[in-house]
């Protein structure tokens, strides 16, 4: 008989990450989903965060092509509604970093 | 663990069968196999489905097709791993005869995907995503499949045309398949032009959902050289996972449980990639062949599209792959399309498959990978 495994202690820490990174891929969809088609065509993007962690996000607030390598931030955002009643949900976008004036 | 083989094949045309319900869909592929292999019972029935709640608003298929299908009373159940379903629902087939528990079991896969249409559809279909972390963001598969294919082609510096191989060699073989979806002809430079889906993938890129059911009959062995005169034995049967979410995977680029699960295949039939006479794998966009080549042993990192350039994946070519049409042009029935890989590889093997038989097929691999290669399935077949 095998003996049995020890349980292993995972250690979770709450961490805040800064909240940049940089654009892997993206992508234009052109077909989207019930409850994201009013927004269609939407740019949606593989972000890596400095800190390494990969996000899977949309751009928003873009005034030009997208291409991957380019700064972005993390904004907050309306993604969507849900039911009858249009419950909002928030969450998590980025956008491009603009050049400090 | 007993070897196992195969003993009975039925499929339905992939399409759109406005007309027909998914257990009338489930019902007439398993009767065509239990002709096939002159059974009129099973012990037991594994059903592949992956969106029968999300699509037709109808769960615990096993019952369901059990009744429909004549074989009422017997061990039924589904199994579910997106669009893997089909490959897993016949690996559970394989170790329920494999351990001796079941003598002979229906392998069934079954998708009704034109119960729902168009944005409903595409949503319906995004319960198989990450949801918090994919879903909620508004991404579908196809989209990330462009963020996948659109970074291969940054790494490896590569135009849109370099894909077009894969699916003109995919409809040129589903043009001589009469239970392929799409039975046209792609015209080389066509590809490139082709309307956008989400960036780089196009309507050419990308394999149709579809309805469809599938079946194959398994047996044990020995008992299976005294009921038909074609067994075909399943040498190598392997499941391996990877992060749900493309995006916590630490190399995007290589399908690490395609990799994992074709090698413990082959290391269980004692083969190697070069072994191999034809490859069906999970083209539901052409980024996917081109990782699924790299992954199966079949061309080294941001090589796989290389394959689709020079006729290497014909039926005559050195792999043939898609000898069917594959995802892109049988068409994909989500949970069915492992089954219709496996039914089309022992036509290949039994040397039946007509218009697509590959000259001396004696070892198939198929592989059906769920999500974008989060499951992955792989099993080689042998006469």
């Amino acid at each position: 008989m095998n003996e049995p495994r020890k349980q292993v202690e995972v250690q979770r820490e709450q961490y805040t990450f800064a909240g940049t990174g940089e654009v892997y891929s993206y992508t234009t969809l052109q077909q989207a989903p019930e409850g994201f088609e009013d927004q269609a065509p939407y740019v949606l993007a593989l972000v890596k965060l400095d800190e390494g962690p990969m996000v899977t996000a949309q751009l928003t607030d873009l005034d030009g092509p997208v291409a991957i390598g380019d700064r972005v931030e993390m904004v907050t955002r309306k993604l969507t509604t849900e039911g009858s009643r249009g419950v909002i949900v928030y969450g998590y976008k980025f956008r491009p970093i603009l050049p400090r004036s | 663990m007993r070897d196992v083989a195969i003993i009975g094949i039925g499929q339905i045309p992939v399409g759109e069968h406005w007309d027909s319900s998914l257990r009338q869909l489930a019902a007439e592929a398993a009767q065509a196999a239990l002709r096939d292999a002159g059974l009129k019972a099973v012990d037991a029935l594994y059903v592949g489905n992956a969106f029968g709640a999300a699509f037709s608003e109808q769960t615990h298929l096993g019952a369901l097709v059990a009744d429909y299908a004549g074989l009422n009373g017997v061990e039924a159940f589904s199994v579910e791993a997106a669009d893997a379903s089909g490959g897993a629902a016949l690996r559970t087939g394989y170790l329920a005869v494999a351990s001796g528990a079941v003598d002979t079991a229906l392998v069934l896969g079954v998708e009704k995907a034109t119960d729902t249409v168009g944005d409903a559809r595409t949503r319906a279909r995004n319960v198989s995503l990450d949801a918090d972390l994919e879903a909620m963001h508004g991404a579908t598969q196809t989209a990330l499949a462009a963020l996948l294919m659109r970074r291969y082609m940054h790494e490896y510096g590569l135009e849109l045309s370099a894909f077009e191989g894969f699916s003109i060699n995919a409809h040129a073989n589903g043009a001589r398949n009469p239970n392929a979806m799409f039975r046209n002809m792609l015209k080389p430079g066509g590809f490139a032009r082709a309307p956008m889906i989400a960036d780089p993938v196009n309507l050419f890129d990308s394999a149709p959902d579809a309805d469809g059911a599938a079946a194959v009959i398994l047996t044990s062995a020995e008992r299976a050289a005294d009921l038909v005169p074609q067994p075909v034995r399943i040498t190598g049967s392997a499941v391996a996972t990877d992060t749900l979410a493309l995006h916590d995977r630490p190399d995007l680029l290589y399908l690490g449980a395609a990799n994992r699960s074709a090698y413990k295949a082959y290391a269980q039939a004692d083969i190697q990639p070069n072994d191999v006479s034809l490859f069906e794998l999970h083209d539901e966009y052409t980024v996917l062949a081109a990782l699924s080549l790299e992954a199966a042993g079949f061309a080294e990192r941001g090589q796989g599209w290389k394959l689709a350039q020079d006729g290497a994946l014909g039926l005559n070519g050195s792999l043939p792959v898609s000898t069917f049409g594959g995802l892109k042009a049988r068409g994909n029935p989500v949970g069915a399309t492992g089954v219709y890989q496996a039914v089309e590889a022992c036509l290949q093997l039994r040397g039946q498959a007509e218009d697509n038989q590959v000259p001396n097929a004696r070892i198939a691999l198929i592989q059906n990978l769920g999500g974008l290669g989060a499951t992955a399935v792989t099993h080689l077949f042998q006469v």
